[in-house]
């Protein structure tokens, strides 16, 4: 609960903060509606669609209500998905408005302790920090490869947390060791002549417990013809700090980005995970009140790329692929597809490869629930979102579900245990479906060799 | 206020859930599409069924608490702003396809199915709904009903109202009637389902509507004209008329609107043309080829300077979808974006088109035109800044003399968004005080203590565009 004072607090920051203009935008059309997975899992509530959200967030600052625990359910309710904002008609940036009303909340919010303990932890004492991260991946893998993991399963002590917290802790990644977090390379050769020189943002996460994931994007890049530079300088976009109220941590990081990548003459700075990549691009608009930093910020978010807009561009679907005949659905990464545009190249990819059947999902671009932690701190509605999502895969009788963002790849794994498919269907990051094919096409012609030659 | 009481009762019948009267559940319910009107309802009512709207109307009836019925809200008059109060009524439970009969040609919905969802479901059997507001994607068939809500086809195949063949209605007692049925002729007695329609739910709810659908037409082609003259294009929709070639669509946008919708839709309109036209031809083979081609040469003699047409479905669709979302593209431009709805008939377009140039700079003000030419349809919109008094002023003055000249000119004050609270001040002007007097009596009779969505149509004062807030 917020104290009448917070609420008076909340609704002055409001005025002073949030953009009018963008808020008066909003014409009140409803084209937005029936894109949002939260007015539809709700039942078509108005105070859970875009068009409402902004009402409220207009009737806070214009005084006509206060910022009450339906204002604030409302907001928390939301995705963040960004569905509504490449069918509005009028340009909305919905996105923006969202970031700042709940940055606006969650500085004035008294919470419970635990939870500002978690945040602690979580915003300022772990993913800014690269080394920590590995160290409690690590932790992470020594759980798993213990035999705790084992252990805590069968004791059913996981029973003590809460059940979306323990249905993640089904579906985590088998993390890599800490010898192999350790020594992450700085630059790595293209296979053959240079076609462009690039830099990868390794993102934090994404080098920790997806490590292979990001070991196979460079991979593919060398493999596409490119120079990739690793600046070791840089570490967590800072999304979840920008979606979870903590903006000023989000700036902080931002420009220790900035710093790491402006000196470096590459022209890409290439991403894995939509989600990501979207903050960086959108790093201009985060720092568009700081004079120092406005400028090297856009320029810093004009040579964001996704790794499927890369690989399109330098002709990697060309390239042999194959893999074992799957048929394949690809859901898009809501902050991929509604931020950085990015919808044909990856299916473009898919379609390349030898042996799979592509078959595209109805609602494929509907979010699958994941956004984030939302998981976590509402499961009810992200798991109405992910049964829909399921059921829709399930009609593709797709044997793979390709993502290209880590939240994602991890909910569809979820999907998959909550829906009983665990044997019959697996969920893979784009890149390394990618890689398995390059290599799969690469294994094909060294035994069509060796048996032309024997 | 709703009495304690009376709220007691009506959470006995619809549940807790679906009666909300927090702050913030009533806030999202004070507002539809039309800018500046908001006013909070007392609750908010989701009833199930016919049965459960009748027993809130007549407690409702008992109370004198006002019922605001709700679609999607898209409506652009402020028919679902609570200026009084009140509840608002939602559909979304009631939102199912009953029955789709083949056999007879007709549909049977709820009036919360909303209009693409119904046209998807018929035009799977290879039937068709033609009624099609730009806001289909998320209007109600109980809003277009009662909004009598008409399209980019309605040119060709008419609006809501040619579709509706009956009604159930539960009246401001609590009374269910029927009106209308499957039939094709009936004629017993007064046509009670044509005085709901467009009735904007002043008269009574809308509970099921059977709907009349045709057969799906055998193929379509879709045409781009360009012009570097406003009034050039405007007399080319007149002269396709006269020559006696009904298109199935016939839209018009002006260059600022075509920055707009380019901006939004990117699909590579032209934006350094003064006027496009968006024509449309359906039906047997042959008559469309013949009439494109017949429409290719009008355009071309009155000095189109382009005329293409789409080369896949894709492409047109694409068009048609821009074409709709004219209206809200338009709010890029200003904060405020204030659209009416004036309607002229045809062989008056390119006068009215002038007109609204010469108003328009005469008040210094930018207005941007588009609409459904082939019905004399405009939408003159203009995009302000609510928050410029001085500004504001203008644009009421510039849209009282766009009436008049369209009044003037034969025409009528809305042609397809309806009275509600925002032309009511001006619905005399049309009507007269002997017409206003005849709507007046039927309100009565029909709901004596006026409480089916009171203060829309019929207006008490000569209050215009202000913001009220309970
Ligand atoms: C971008 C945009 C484009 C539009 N284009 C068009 C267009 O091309 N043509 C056109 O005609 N209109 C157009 N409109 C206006 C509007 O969309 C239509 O009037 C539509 O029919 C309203 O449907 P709704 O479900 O939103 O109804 P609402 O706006 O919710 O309600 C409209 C009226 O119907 C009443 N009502 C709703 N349901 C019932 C019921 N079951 N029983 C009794 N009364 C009821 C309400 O009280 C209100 O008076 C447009 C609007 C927008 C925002
Ligand atoms: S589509 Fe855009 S303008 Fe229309 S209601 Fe949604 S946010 Fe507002
Ligand atoms: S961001 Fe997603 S969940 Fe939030 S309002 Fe937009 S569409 Fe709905």
């Amino acid at each position: 609960m917020t104290s009448k004072t917070d609420q008076a607090l909340i609704q002055k920051a409001f005025q002073e903060r949030m953009d009018e203009d963008e808020l008066m935008n909003c014409m009140r059309c409803g084209f937005c509606l029936p894109s949002c997975p939260t007015y539809i899992e709700s039942g078509q509530q108005e105070a859970q669609s875009p068009r409402g959200r902004i009402a409220l967030m207009k009737a806070v600052v214009d005084g006509l209500i206060e910022p009450d625990e339906e204002v604030e359910r409302s907001l928390r309710l939301c995705l963040g998905c960004r569905a509504c904002e490449p069918v509005c008609p009028s340009g909305v940036r919905y996105g923006h408005l969202l970031e700042e009303a709940r940055d606006i909340i969650a500085q004035h919010q008294r919470m419970p302790l635990h939870i500002r303990l978690v945040r602690k932890v979580v915003f300022a004492g772990l993913f800014p920090h690269q080394e920590r991260m590995r160290k409690a991946a690590s932790f992470l893998g020594w759980y798993q490869r213990s035999g705790l993991r084992t252990l805590v399963r069968k004791t059913g002590l996981l029973r003590l947390l809460p059940a979306s917290f323990r249905q993640m802790e089904r579906v985590l990644p088998d993390v890599p060791t800490a010898k192999e977090l350790k020594n992450r390379p700085h630059r790595l050769n293209p296979d053959g002549s240079a076609k462009k020189r690039v830099a990868f943002f390794a993102g934090c996460l994404m080098d920790t417990m997806f490590m292979t994931t990001n070991d196979a994007t460079m991979r593919l890049l060398q493999l596409a013809g490119c120079e990739v530079i690793i600046p070791p300088a840089q570490g967590c976009c800072g999304a979840l700090h920008g979606h979870g109220g903590e903006k000023e941590l989000a700036k902080e990081l931002a420009k220790r980005n900035i710093a790491a990548f402006e000196q470096l003459d590459v022209e890409y700075i290439v991403t894995n995970a939509g989600g990501c990549g979207a903050f960086l691009l959108e790093y201009g608009h985060l720092l568009k009140d700081d004079p120092a930093w406005r400028d090297r910020a856009a320029a810093f978010a004009a040579r964001i790329k996704d790794i499927s807009e890369v690989l399109v561009e330098l002709g990697f679907h060309h390239l042999p692929l194959r893999v074992a005949p799957q048929t394949v659905t690809y859901q898009d990464s809501c902050h991929l597809r509604n931020v950085m545009k990015t919808a044909a190249a990856p299916r473009r990819l898919l379609q390349a490869i030898d042996g799979v059947e592509f078959r595209e999902m109805k609602d494929a671009d509907r979010c699958c629930g994941s956004a984030g932690i939302y998981n976590l701190v509402e499961p009810e509605m992200s798991m109405k979102i992910l049964d829909y999502k399921m059921e829709m895969a399930k009609q593709t009788k797709a044997t793979t579900i390709v993502t290209a963002n880590p939240g994602c790849l991890l909910q569809m794994k979820l999907g998959i245990e909550r829906a009983g498919l665990t044997e019959s269907v697996r969920a893979v990051h784009l890149v390394d479906l990618l890689l398995e094919a390059a290599e799969g096409a690469q294994a094909a012609k060294e035994e069509e060799r060796i048996r032309q030659t024997s | 206020m709703i009495p304690n009481e009376a709220k007691k009762r009506l959470i006995q019948i619809v549940g807790a859930e679906n009666y909300d009267d927090t702050k913030a559940g009533r806030l999202v319910y004070s507002y539809d599409a039309t800018p500046q009107f908001q006013s909070l309802p007392d609750a908010v009512v989701a009833p199930r069924n016919t049965q459960e709207v009748a027993e809130i109307a007549k407690i409702c009836n008992e109370y004198r608490i006002p019922i605001v019925p709700r679609g999607s809200g898209t409506n652009l008059c402020a028919g679902t702003c609570p200026v009084e109060g009140g509840i608002a009524l939602l559909f979304k439970h009631m939102n199912r396809i009953l029955e789709i009969d083949e056999e007879n040609l007709t549909a049977t919905v709820q009036p919360g199915v909303i209009t693409l969802d119904l046209m998807k479901a018929v035009e799977e059997k290879g039937l068709f709904y033609p009624p099609d507001p730009g806001s289909m994607k998320i209007s109600t068939i109980g809003g277009n009903i009662s909004e009598n809500s008409g399209g980019l086809r309605g040119l060709k195949y008419g609006v809501t109202r040619d579709y509706v063949l009956g009604l159930e209605v539960v009246l401001a007692n609590g009374d269910i009637i029927r009106t209308g049925g499957k039939l094709a002729k009936d004629v017993a007695g007064y046509d009670l389902t044509r005085l709901f329609v467009g009735s904007e739910g002043t008269l009574g709810i809308v509970t099921e509507a059977t709907l009349k659908l045709i057969p799906m037409p055998e193929t379509k082609q879709t045409m781009l004209a360009l012009y570097q003259d406003l009034e050039a294009a405007a007399r080319s929709v007149s002269k396709i008329i006269a020559n006696q070639i009904i298109p199935a669509t016939l839209e018009f946008l002006d260059q600022p609107t075509l920055e707009v919708v380019e901006d939004y839709a990117r699909i590579g309109l032209p934006t350094d043309v003064k006027a496009v036209l968006l024509i449309e031809q359906d039906g047997p083979n042959e008559v469309v080829e013949r009439d494109m081609k017949k429409m290719a040469d009008i355009c071309r003699s009155e000095q189109a300077v382009s005329v293409e047409l789409a080369r896949s479905e894709e492409e047109a669709e694409a068009l048609r979808t821009a074409r709709r979302a004219a209206l809200s593209a338009l709010a890029r431009l200003k904060p405020t974006t204030i659209l009416e709805d004036a309607t002229v008939p045809r062989s008056e377009i390119a006068k009215m088109v002038k007109a609204i140039n010469e108003i328009a700079a005469k008040y210094q003000l930018k207005i941007c035109t588009f609409g459904h030419a082939g019905d004399g349809n405009l939408h003159p919109t203009c995009p302000t800044d609510a928050r410029n008094r001085e500004e504001m002023e203008r644009v009421e003055k510039a849209f009282e003399e766009i009436f008049a000249k369209a009044i003037e000119l034969g025409g009528t004050i809305t042609g397809e968004h309806g009275v509600g609270a925002m032309k009511a001040p001006y619905l005399e002007w049309k009507l007269g005080p002997a017409g206003i007097a005849a709507m007046k009596a039927i309100k009565q009779a029909l709901d004596p203590n006026n409480i089916m969505n009171p203060g829309k149509v019929f207006a008490k004062s000569t209050r215009k565009r202000v913001v009220v807030t309970r």
